[in-house]
């Protein structure tokens, strides 16, 4: 499977018609439809709809396109399974998840749908936002629970309240969690998706958090407007100095692998496998940024 | 599919059709378009709604559209969804005929 950034992954609400038909020209690297928070109980069904049309008619291109279901103990989340699945959705992204369970118990209903449709088996991919205690000390088996699973994400709001506390602009009373899903998705080899900054007129603070979250390892961050998206691309993008040297280290070992040899020094210093798949990710990010060509 | 109440669904929001379907005794579709954009889109957006209650096999309604500019998806989206409220059956969709 193609390898995917997801550096940015933009919320729209589902019942907005104006935003699903314009969100991707933005430039996130995804876009979550949300069914669930932001949409009021009486128009569950109608989002359902709006957001099944859009995804079968709007042309996304490369973007990404996440739904967010409503759970499974609400009378919605099995429609939503049904409806999105035979959309072509993307990816179906699990509110509150607290176990294993909870992801396999999704897995069978999207199966099920695929089943019955013309999509093929196992081509919707699923993830999970972990928002509560028992989610975040179930975490790795939460991210080892089914093979569709694209990432893990932290949802704080409902989580600092069940911590009887609040978020704090240095993210300290999240540290704890964002660390075990971190590792907890690492550990299962897929992404690792930090939860939203509400202050939209506060950029000072967002950007602080992005360099904090980056810092700690997350692929990207959920994000709320657009005017999120170009400083967490600004941030997650590599210097030039990077990208100079990761084409050095690809370069060396390639060279070392056409001699046949399985370590290379350069510049004095031995070139292994974590530093080529980190120099592999930078220029996968510089290309991502329009700094490079794909092949350079 | 039967039609036993009136359900409406969509807004008055640029971009969205706001749908009303009555059921009527008469038979056929009678459809009330209001658009901002009637004189150009006028016949499409008749054509979806139209198209749309076929798929869903409805007959003898009333529509009261007033569109604001939607796309065609969004214009599907809203008579399904008026529909299925019309028809107390919000939940029951069928898929497969979609």
């Amino acid at each position: 499977m193609k390898k995917r950034l997801r550096r940015t992954m933009m919320y729209v609400p589902g019942n907005n018609p104006n935003m699903l038909a314009e969100a991707h020209i933005y430039g996130a690297d995804s876009l979550m439809f949300d069914l669930e928070d932001s949409i009021s109980l009486s128009e569950k069904d109608s989002a359902r709809l709006l957001v099944y049309n859009a995804i079968k008619s709007i042309d996304y291109g490369e973007t990404e396109i996440v739904v967010r279901i409503n759970g499974l103990d609400t009378p919605f989340g099995r429609n939503d399974i049904k409806a999105m699945v035979r959309a072509g959705a993307d990816v179906i992204r699990l509110p509150k998840t607290e176990t294993a369970k909870d992801v396999l118990d999704v897995e069978e209903i999207i199966e099920e749908v695929e089943r019955n449709s013309s999509r093929p088996i196992g081509s919707t991919k699923m993830m999970a936002a972990i928002e509560s205690p028992l989610g975040v000390i179930n975490a790795v088996e939460i991210a080892k629970a089914s093979s569709r699973l694209i990432g893990i994400a932290i949802g704080a709001e409902d989580f600092v309240t069940n911590m009887k506390t609040k978020r704090s602009p240095e993210g300290i009373e999240l540290l704890y969690a964002r660390s075990q899903i971190l590792i907890a998705a690492r550990a299962a080899g897929i992404c690792a998706l930090d939860t939203v900054y509400s202050d939209v007129n506060n950029e000072e603070g967002f950007r602080k958090e992005v360099k904090l979250i980056k810092q700690l390892g997350f692929d990207g961050k959920s994000i709320i407007n657009p005017r999120q998206i170009a400083p967490v691309h600004e941030i997650y993008a590599p210097t030039e100095k990077e990208i100079e040297h990761s084409k050095r280290v690809i370069r060396a070992i390639k060279e070392a692998e056409e001699k046949g040899l399985g370590v290379v020094s350069l510049k004095g210093k031995m070139v292994d496998k974590p530093i080529v798949e980190r120099a592999e990710r930078i220029l996968e990010l510089a290309r991502a940024c329009g700094m490079e060509k794909e092949g350079e | 599919m039967e039609i036993i109440r009136t359900g409406m669904a969509g807004t008055m929001e640029s971009s969205d059709i706001n749908v009303v379907i009555e059921k009527q005794e008469a038979k056929g579709i009678k459809i009330y378009l209001n658009s901002s954009v009637e004189k150009q889109f006028g016949d499409q957006i008749r054509k979806v709604i139209l198209e749309t209650l076929e798929d869903l096999k409805v007959t003898n309604v009333v529509v009261r559209a007033v569109d604001r500019g939607a796309l065609d998806c969004t214009i599907r989206a809203r008579v399904q969804s008026a529909v299925m409220r019309a028809a107390n059956k919000e939940n029951e969709l069928d898929w497969e005929v979609l």
